[in-house]
């Protein structure tokens, strides 16, 4: 192609896609066809769309999204394993007006941090809480969680979860919505275009409800793939994700404007 | 200066947290300290001041909400005793590397594990050597009076705020429940949203309009940078331990002998000192203020003065005096006398312990 061929096409009207403005330059970490990234541009992008990246504080988890305020352009904290609800807790309560958000894996979230989140769910502390459940330890390198699924093979279940031995599966989302101080819970995936679109509506949502000041937390769970840890290629592991890990984990909202809807 | 009452230390400090303008207390109820907290839910101070007040789930919760409420510039505290400073070392360690300045208040009890719910002094290793993993100092304050219970919280804010390094006042389960009269000092004012903004431009509550993010975090997974950070804490704390070290002496200027004590133990020690004199033995009192940074110039100034020997007087099995032997470095008998496990001291066994482990031994 042409010289001026190209500059014809390169026009703001011609525009279909760009970088989110409010992730940085930085190259993300993460695998090839993780969720991670996506579910990071998604909220950045909320947070573009609503003019709040001066008034947003967010907690990242330890975990693979322990280096999310690498690539998020607002003011960030780091907490330690599990405690992001109880830093998120302080900053909201003292910044009422600003916009608070953690985002945290499942082992951070549901298993070492599980006291943190059932107790900022139940005080309806009003932030949003965006939880990444791919069924694994991915940063540890790929250990069971407290979201493995029955028969699921980890480093740390080699022959698949047995629950008689290693206890099972835990639907945190759903014990969360049955708690009154959730207003608003769902669960999503960022897999496929649509996907992407839906699970990005429902965290406009939580965000909006923060926005409003809602009577309570929202709870955005994204099902992802940890395509490493699960050792299997992206393609094959949506695939399996689809397959497995929605029959367990449906897709779809549980807690609508304080309603349970399912 | 103010009005003067009649309180219990742990009201009396209480107290005073709102009086220093403080913006959120968040903590979990426990013996000798829970006044604290009942206190605070009576006063209301969020109908006055704006002070948030909030009951957690859990220590391990308390101390990750000073991280993030302290991360955005508020000054925040908690207040706990030993099994729940226990389970805060985990949070302290991120806060001493993130360098967040909070205040947390530790009214000790008899340990190890649940121990008993008497006044103990064994929390000085946790509270003074680092307590979490990691090389991190925190500054800790003594008090040894109800009055002080209150004019440290001010100082504490002021230290934890000048370094951006969570402080703590180390007190005992008797200075927490016994009654003295405490005058307090003026209300200070809470600072506005603007005045944090623009004090303290580290803090992370919304990224300025020409400028770049906030990030607090103890992480850095490149070792070089890592050791580079921890050497800016290391001279941080040298400069601390250079201009911040707080004493009091008692009749030390011709004293042979010196007891070294703070908080309770630093109140018997004092009759101690006063039965000692009547017999005419020259001892007097070093009473350390800031167990860190401690006074080892002081100590060893002492030494140089002619001081012959040292006892440390502490409610527990012997800790301080491991910091007092390193200031006199070998050059006069040190040894350590104390109850423990939530016992407390009479004068005259601390006359006894100088008598027999320092004058005759
Ligand atoms: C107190 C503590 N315990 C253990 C670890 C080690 N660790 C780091 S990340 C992690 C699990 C993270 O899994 P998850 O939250 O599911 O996040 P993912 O990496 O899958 O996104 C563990 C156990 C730690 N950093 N801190
Ligand atoms: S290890 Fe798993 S969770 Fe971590 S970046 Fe790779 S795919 Fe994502
Ligand atoms: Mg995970």
């Amino acid at each position: 192609m042409s010289e001026t061929a190209l500059k014809d096409i390169i026009k703001p009207e011609n525009l279909v896609y760009q970088k989110t403005r409010l992730m940085t330059d930085k190259p993300l970490s993460y695998c090839p066809g993780c969720g991670h990234g996506t579910t990071h541009r998604l909220i950045m992008e909320v947070i573009e769309e609503m003019g709040k990246e001066h008034e947003t504080i967010g907690v990242a988890p330890v975990g693979c999204s322990v280096l999310a305020y690498e690539f998020m352009d607002v003011d960030m904290q780091e907490a330690a394993h599990g405690r992001a609800p109880a830093l998120a807790t302080a900053i909201k309560r003292l910044w009422p007006d600003h916009i608070v958000f953690t985002y945290q894996g499942d082992g951070d979230l549901a298993a070492i941090g599980t006291a943190e989140t059932i107790h900022a769910c139940n005080r309806g502390e009003k932030f949003v809480i965006i939880f990444i459940n791919n069924g694994i330890y991915g940063m540890t390198g790929g250990q069971m969680a407290p979201t493995t699924l029955e028969g699921m093979k980890t480093s740390t279940s080699p022959y698949g979860r047995d629950p008689n031995i290693m206890g099972h599966p835990l639907k945190i989302t759903e014990l969360v919505a049955q708690l009154p101080g959730t207003y608003y819970v769902t669960r999503q995936s960022v897999h496929t275009p649509s996907a992407v679109r839906k699970a990005k509506r429902a965290i406009k949502k939580a965000f909006e409800n923060q926005l409003n000041n809602a009577p309570g937390l929202s709870f955005v769970e994204v099902v992802s793939n940890c395509n490493s840890g699960w050792k299997m290629t992206p393609v094959d592991a949506n695939n399996w994700m689809e397959e497995n890990m929605f029959p367990f984990y449906p897709i779809g909202d549980i807690k609508v404007d304080g309603q349970l809807v399912k | 200066m103010g009005e003067l009452k009649l309180m219990k230390g742990n009201e009396a400090i209480a107290e005073a947290i709102i009086r220093a303008g403080a913006d959120g207390y968040f903590g979990y109820p426990i013996t000798p300290q829970s006044e604290v907290l009942e206190y605070l839910m009576a006063a209301k101070p969020w109908e006055t001041t704006g002070m948030v007040v909030l009951q957690a789930e859990s220590e391990v919760a308390s101390i990750n909400m000073l991280y993030g409420g302290g991360g955005t510039g508020k000054k925040v505290v908690t207040s706990s005793s030993s099994p729940g400073i226990s389970l805060m070392q985990e949070g302290l360690s991120y806060i001493a590397g993130a360098e967040i300045p909070i205040l947390i208040i530790n009214v000790v009890r008899g340990g190890p594990g649940l121990g008993d719910i008497q006044p103990s002094q064994s929390d000085y290793f946790q509270a003074t050597k680092g307590g979490g993993h990691g090389d991190y100092r925190l500054i800790v304050l003594a008090p040894s009076s109800v009055q002080e219970m209150a004019d440290f919280v001010p100082v504490a804010y002021e230290l934890a705020f000048k370094y951006r390094n969570p402080a703590m006042i180390l007190s005992d389960g008797a200075i927490g429940q016994m009654m003295e009269k405490v005058e307090f000092f003026e209300p200070m004012p809470r600072l506005s949203d603007e005045e944090i903004k623009a004090r303290y431009p580290w803090a992370t509550n919304g990224k300025p309009m020409n400028g770049e993010r906030r990030i607090l975090t103890s992480l850095d997974l490149d070792p070089q940078k890592l050791e580079d950070h921890n050497i800016h804490l290391q001279e941080k704390y040298r400069q601390i331990e250079e201009t911040e070290v707080r004493f009091e002496t008692l009749q030390c200027d011709d004293a042979e002998y010196v007891i070294v004590a703070y908080g309770t133990s630093a109140r018997v020690s004092l009759k101690a000192v006063k039965l000692l004199r009547e017999k005419g033995v020259k001892v007097g009192l070093l009473r350390p203020i800031t167990l860190w940074p401690f006074p080892t110039k002081k100590i060893q100034k002492l030494v140089d003065q002619g001081v012959k020997g040292f006892l440390s007087v502490e409610m527990s099995a012997g800790q301080m005096v491991e910091d007092v032997r390193l200031a006199v470095n070998g050059k006069v008998k040190v040894e350590h006398y104390g109850r423990f496990g939530g016992m407390i001291h009479s004068p005259e066994e601390v006359v006894e312990a100088l008598e027999q482990k320092i004058i005759g031994g």
